[in-house]
């Protein structure tokens, strides 16, 4: 008949952009040994504090400059990305997939699952997140496992408080009563029916978590709990940077700005997703 | 006959120890409509959702029987009670938009069922699928199949609903107020379409409805029900052309030609109204459940 409305939004300029930025700093991570100028740990005094490429003095290779141990700043950042994207990923998908569970339970199943999942929702969210996490680093012991495992444990409530109140919308939907009637069980519904309609939320959650998740590995790095000192991160560059700002402010500049691109990526990018990924507002 | 639906004595009580139903009797014959009408809250939702079993949690059942062909849903348990009612009876909702998983293909959703069900085949279940679509007269399935629900009008959802009603042939279907939610030119349609589709597979409809004018169109029997009580019941020409009961009759009163399926209610006279209450809170005060 008449009434078709399918029509295809074209890509958003910020999905473009945050696409862009994210994919090349991946990229840039996972062959940071072939893409990094130089080595980002050798040091030389002689070419301590070089300014970037546009200021005089600069060095060629050295592109963003180096720090006050002669260290390449473009290679230190470059190596930094494969810390905070493992960091990111392993995380965040850990956070999503606690808290998304929970919270498709306690939403589509109501009654003392979700009494009790709330419960531990509010006393969990009682705590400063930023501090529980550097008690949590402190306890667990520093190391990439636990930053990741800190902020895991920390976060899960995110996607738990969000998919439940989203699950428990659809489950007064009049689909899922049909669902009931024709002979579904219960978690074949909640995973068949319930599920892809809160999918939308969860990638967005997602990526925004993963954004959360390198800020909080930068935090951890700056406070000096987090992965060895050695292997360069985000935080621990702008760490340093901090120290030397007067007499070589790039050393601090370009992490946060890395720092900062790289995060609002995640979220703008996990909405833009979220609207492609919704049958209704596609 | 065995009837199709048989409900004997259903009381269903609030958490309030409010009473939503009143000893309701009513039953179906094999492919029979009856209307069951009833001013908004008179608890004609409730009837249907206690046959489907999908009560809400708060309401209780505290008396009475259910039989579907003659098996008591009472004496079944849980896991028996579900198969039984998702093989032979099936529900045209009011709202064809919630009533559809909007994140899901339109043919995704109705194969779905008579594969995972009822273990058809796909090929069988898709067949199947087509041949109810041409039923319902939706003349481009391809398309329709691979839309979302909310890429369709409310009609074609409605008949999407029908046609998936109709699919895994039941012996009864539940309609509450499949036409209220649509455009007025559009009820009269899916009206005829689930009179036509009712007629050819010979299936039982109880069929709710508070318009007197669907009620003449559609059905054989009625029962008009006030306040959770059945007040009357009867063959439809007869509660038309000789009403019983007071309320009844200014039910009929009240609806100006109710040969005009889209004539809406007046509201009935008050003093009907108040001997009607009256009559129900002195039939409360002696009522207890006969059991549970
Ligand atoms: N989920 C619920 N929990 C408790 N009470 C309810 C619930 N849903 C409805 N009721 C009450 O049960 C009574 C019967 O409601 P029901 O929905 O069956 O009416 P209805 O005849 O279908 O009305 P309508 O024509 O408006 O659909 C009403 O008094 C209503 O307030
Ligand atoms: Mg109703």
């Amino acid at each position: 008949m008449d009434e078709a409305r399918i029509s295809r939004r074209p890509v958003s300029p910020r999905l473009w952009l945050a696409g862009c930025w994210l994919l090349m700093a991946l990229l840039a991570a996972i062959f940071a040994p072939l893409i990094a100028p130089q080595d980002p740990l050798a040091q030389d005094l002689m070419l301590e504090r070089l300014p970037p490429f546009w200021l005089d003095g600069a060095e060629p290779g050295y592109w963003l400059g180096t720090d006050s141990l002669g260290r390449d700043l473009l290679s230190r950042l470059i190596f930094g990305g494969r810390i905070a994207f493992i960091v990111a990923f392993a995380a965040a998908t850990s956070a999503c997939l606690l808290g998304s569970a929970l919270g498709l339970i306690a939403g589509y199943f109501g009654g003392w699952p979700e009494r009790i999942i709330s419960r531990v929702v509010d006393v969990w969210m009682a705590f400063p997140p930023v501090l529980f996490a550097i008690l949590l680093v402190a306890v667990l012991g520093t190391g990439l496992s636990s930053v990741i495992l800190a902020i895991a444990i920390i976060d899960w409530t995110r996607f738990c408080r969000v998919i439940r109140a989203e699950a428990m919308s659809q489950a007064r939907m009049d689909y899922v009563e049909s669902a009931r009637i024709a002979g579904y069980g219960r978690i074949g519904i909640m995973l068949r029916e319930v599920l892809p309609n809160v999918l939308p939320s969860v990638v967005a959650l997602l990526s925004l978590e993963m954004g959360i998740a390198v800020i909080v590995e930068a935090i951890l790095s700056f406070v000096n709990l987090s992965i060895s000192t050695d292997d360069p991160t985000w935080g621990s560059i702008i760490a340093e940077g901090r120290l030397s700002i007067h007499q070589a402010w790039w050393v601090l500049v370009f992490p946060l700005i890395t720092l900062i691109l790289t995060v609002l990526s995640f979220s703008q990018f996990g909405e833009a997703l979220k609207a492609r990924f919704d049958p209704v507002l596609r | 006959m065995e009837p199709c639906l048989d409900i004997r004595g259903l009381s269903a009580v609030l958490p309030n120890g409010q009473r939503v139903l009143r000893s309701v009797s009513l039953s179906v014959q094999p492919g029979e409509v009856r209307a069951l009408v009833g001013e908004s809250g008179a608890g004609k939702t409730m009837i249907g959702k206690a046959v489907l079993g999908v009560l809400p949690k708060s309401v209780r059942v505290v008396e009475g029987e259910m039989l579907i062909e003659g098996e008591d849903l009472g004496r079944l348990d849980a896991k028996a009670r579900r198969t039984l009612i998702g093989a032979r009876t099936a529900l045209i909702p009011q709202d064809p938009l919630t009533a559809l998983n909007p994140s899901r293909r339109i043919g995704a959703q109705m194969t779905d069922r008579l594969v995972r069900i009822l273990g058809w085949s796909g090929e069988r279940a898709d067949a199947r699928i087509r041949q109810l679509l041409d039923e319902v007269q939706i003349r481009d399935p391809e398309r329709v199949l691979k839309s979302y629900p909310h890429e369709l009008s409310g009609g074609m959802r409605q008949r999407v609903l029908i046609a998936a009603a109709f699919a895994a042939e039941p012996r009864l279907i539940v309609a509450d107020e499949p036409t209220t939610a649509l455009d007025v030119t559009v009820q009269k349609q899916i009206l005829r379409l689930i009179a036509q589709l009712q007629r050819d597979h010979g299936t039982a409809i109880l069929f709710v409805t508070h318009d007197l004018g669907v009620v003449a169109k559609i059905s054989q029997k009625v029962s008009v029900l006030y306040a959770g009580k059945v007040v009357e019941e009867a063959e439809t020409a007869q509660l038309f052309a000789a009403p019983q009961h007071p309320y009844t009759r200014a039910l009929i009163a009240a609806t100006p030609r109710y040969t005009d399926p889209y004539a809406s209610l007046k509201p009935v006279d008050e003093s009907v109204l108040a001997g009607l209450t009256a009559e129900i809170a002195a039939a409360d005060k002696d009522w207890r459940p006969s059991h549970g």
